[in-house]
């Protein structure tokens, strides 16, 4: 069985917290004990029927407010394949939320309330899915059962939302008519919309091909940490364990350690259930080499034919998270990789306005949950590629040193010039 | 060879990472260890992250005096096994320290204690990253729990202010005195959970499997007979063919009645089963719909 990521996003009241919850219901991944305790929660604050938006609003505050504050976390199975949802919520903090929700995301899911259409929200929803290059889009008309199932109506509303995602990265844009209150085409086609041909947002996402999405080209492994278990039974080995970032590994290929530029060859490949003939995304192993070399942590091995760029001069697409704006001349920490390393903000080029892609050249600072382009300059050297090619070793976080929050998320286009 | 992981590789896969990650960028971390089949997985992929080395940590369970004796053996057995450290932080020496107050009455419970015994040892030991098998499928409000969940001075979580969490770039500073709880299991199930042990053949205390066993009815769960559970007027003990879904302080967990003896039996009932495990099984999260967020913030597991 397979995992499929997807990340959510509509605007507040356009039925994601309900559509997840029906997929939990229709799926049976909801228990009596949760449906009860929502059905008692719906009857407490006298609403006409069970609000399945409940299921996914964990908090105390949530329940209050009837809102999502935060990311939420859920899961569910079919016979096919396995789903982790992000459902991220739509009101304050946007942008920042659905950055975090995309940034693992296979899939993007965008609700639009049949009703209203497209709005700038959900301009913005696409802009963001396709900046973090989540290759597969889908858009959900929903509450198609308020505009009468009404085929005109949908066709418009792709016809608009098309016109728009043109403009953008997205390599597989799908519409599906639904209604999430009442369940047509989320798991059972409607009898409702038979002019709709399509599959059920259930059967798509059951079947979208996802296999082509990771890199399988540009061998990278990030050393994560080294094993040296220094015990009788092991008494000489030394092994690189980490993630493979993309591409593949293979006992006997030849291998460059950045940033020594050393070259050796891969003795073998171990993982606990004993030794493998290839590594490929996203498996975690421990790398042996055919040297003595100086490795650890925070180093890449790749192949010398293919490797990342070596830079402290990062050109990036940067989400600020924090309520202190993001000046020129900021230092900051940067986790790339298994790296850290300081970083300077030499120059911020542009904020983007997510709504409309125009770009405002120069802004005096980058506001919490704008996007923009910014120049680093790092302290020690990052082995880059760009994120649009590799979302591993294209991505980093920024961290403030002082309060250590995470404040910014950055998207690498390429290395910069030096300033 | 099929460059596609299955979903249970795959997860593994990322749990691994992410032990990995605090064993290289913190200086004491530590493995919550109970004997429970989520804390028995979680430490059979550190297990895997550093072989073939030994673990890089020790292990530590809170204990709250209330235990079956077959976890208590699985746990030793276990720590020799991987000739592990244990450290056993008791919640009965917070009770004769004076740290908390035992609760009388025949329904009280050392959960909640259990809170105040984790932070001390915390602080007693300098541990500053701690791994807990919490699941965010379990309970709604650990579904917005980061993998790497900060908590302040006093231990505190603070659901509403979280640091955003991307890719699997994972952010553990901190400073002195503050410390992460890293949640390697965070995308797992309960299913999954199962699936694994079957694959993986690992090992669990035997109270996972149906077995008879003297049980009184209460609050709609069934509560294993012993010395520390004080029975109600009119409770009567019967003897009953039960397993356990989770494992903790044996005064507030319940058995479900089931024949399942085996994995493949445990697996077809799981995924068939219309009761959450914590709802089936829990008492302590019965006590209002925000129960565990309460627990949480205050520092619970
Ligand atoms: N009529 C109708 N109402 C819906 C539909 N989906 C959601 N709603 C209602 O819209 C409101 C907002 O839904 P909710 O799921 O909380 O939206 P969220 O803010 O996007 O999570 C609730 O009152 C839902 O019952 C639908 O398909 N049809
Ligand atoms: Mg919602």
């Amino acid at each position: 069985m397979e995992l499929l990521r997807f990340a959510t996003a509509g605007s507040v009241d356009d039925g994601k917290s309900t559509l997840i919850g029906r997929l939990l219901l229709e799926t049976k991944q909801i228990f009596e004990d949760q449906l009860e305790a929502v059905e008692r929660t719906s009857r407490e604050r006298g609403f006409d029927y069970t609000n399945l938006a409940l299921l996914t609003d964990g908090l105390r505050a949530e329940r209050e407010q009837g809102i999502t504050i935060d990311v939420a976390y859920r899961y569910f199975a079919t016979p096919r394949r396995k789903f982790i949802i992000a459902d991220t919520p739509g009101h304050t903090q946007y942008t920042r939320n659905m950055v975090t929700g995309a940034s693992t995301a296979d899939l993007a899911l965008v609700l639009i309330d049949a009703r209203k259409g497209v709005l700038e929200q959900s301009r913005r929803h696409a802009v963001i899915a396709s900046l973090l290059q989540v290759k597969h889009l889908v858009l959900c008309v929903n509450k198609m059962d308020l505009v009468d199932h009404d085929e005109a109506r949908f066709e418009e509303i792709c016809a608009e939302f098309g016109d728009f995602a043109a403009k953008l990265e997205i390599d597989d844009l799908t519409f599906v008519p639904i209604s999430a209150l009442e369940g047509d085409n989320v798991v059972h086609h409607s009898p409702n919309m038979p002019w709709y041909e399509g599959p059920t947002l259930l059967h798509h996402l059951e079947h979208v091909y996802i296999g082509s999405d990771r890199n399988l080209i540009d061998a990278r492994f990030p050393v994560q940490y080294v094993i040296r278990p220094m015990s009788h039974d092991h008494h000489d080995y030394r092994g690189y364990a980490g993630q493979v970032a993309s591409g593949m590994l293979r006992p006997g290929d030849e291998i460059v350690v950045l940033p020594s530029g050393f070259t050796t060859t891969v003795a073998g490949i171990d993982t606990a259930d004993g030794p493998v003939v290839e590594a490929f995304p996203p498996m975690s192993v421990t790398v042996r080499l055919a040297d003595d070399l100086d490795v650890s942590r925070g180093d890449m091995l790749c192949r010398p034919n293919n490797m990342p760029d070596v830079t402290q001069d990062v050109d990036a697409m940067v989400c600020w998270f924090s309520e202190r704006p993001l000046q020129a001349g900021a230092t900051l920490a940067v986790k790339h990789t298994t790296r850290w390393s300081r970083a300077r903000v030499q120059a911020l080029p542009y904020r983007l306005d997510v709504n409309t892609l125009r770009r405002e050249e120069g802004p005096a600072a980058l506001a919490m949950n704008d996007i923009g382009r910014v120049s680093l300059r790092t302290a020690n050297p990052l082995f880059v590629d760009e994120y649009r090619r590799n979302r591993t070793t294209g991505s980093f976080i920024l961290v403030d040193e002082g309060t250590h929050e995470t404040v910014g998320a950055g998207m690498i286009l390429g290395t910069g010039t030096p300033s | 060879m099929p460059t596609q992981l299955s979903h249970l590789a795959a997860l593994e896969a990322e749990s691994i990472h992410i032990i990995r990650e605090v064993a290289a960028e913190f200086e004491r971390p530590v493995l919550l260890f109970s004997g429970g089949k989520d804390s028995a997985v979680m430490l059979r992929l550190a297990e895997k992250a550093f072989a073939p080395a030994r673990l890089p940590f020790p292990l530590m369970h809170v204990d709250t005096g209330h235990n079956f004796a077959e976890v208590i053996d699985y746990r030793d057995r276990r720590v020799a096994e991987l000739g592990a450290q244990l450290v056993v932080a008791s919640v009965q020496e917070s009770i004769d320290a004076g740290r908390v107050v035992e609760e009388t009455g025949p329904r009280a419970s050392r959960n909640r204690l259990q809170t105040v015994t984790l932070l001390d040892a915390i602080a007693a030991n300098g541990f500053d990253a701690v791994f807990g098998g919490g699941r965010r499928d379990e309970e709604k409000a650990r579904a917005k729990e980061r993998v790497f969940s900060f908590r302040d001075d006093f231990g505190q979580w603070d659901p509403k202010n979280q640091r955003p969490e991307l890719w699997s770039l994972y952010n553990g500073r901190h400073r002195k005195g503050e410390h992460i709880r890293v949640f390697p299991l965070s995308n797992w199930t309960e299913l999954d959970i199962w699936q694994y042990v079957a694959e993986d053949g690992v090992e669990l205390p035997s109270i996972y499997y149906a077995h008879h066993r003297p049980v009184v009815a209460r609050d709609g769960m069934w509560l294993a007979v012993t010395p520390f559970l004080t029975l109600l007027d009119g409770e009567v003990p019967e003897e009953r063919l039960v397993r356990f879904r989770t494992v903790g302080d044996a005064t507030c967990t319940g058995a479900v009645e089931s024949s399942a003896a085996t994995l493949e039996a445990i697996i077809a009932e799981t995924a068939a089963s219309t009761v959450t495990e914590r709802g089936a099984t829990r008492a302590d999260d019965r006590i209002s719909e925000a129960g565990m967020e309460d627990r949480k913030r205050e520092g619970y597991f």
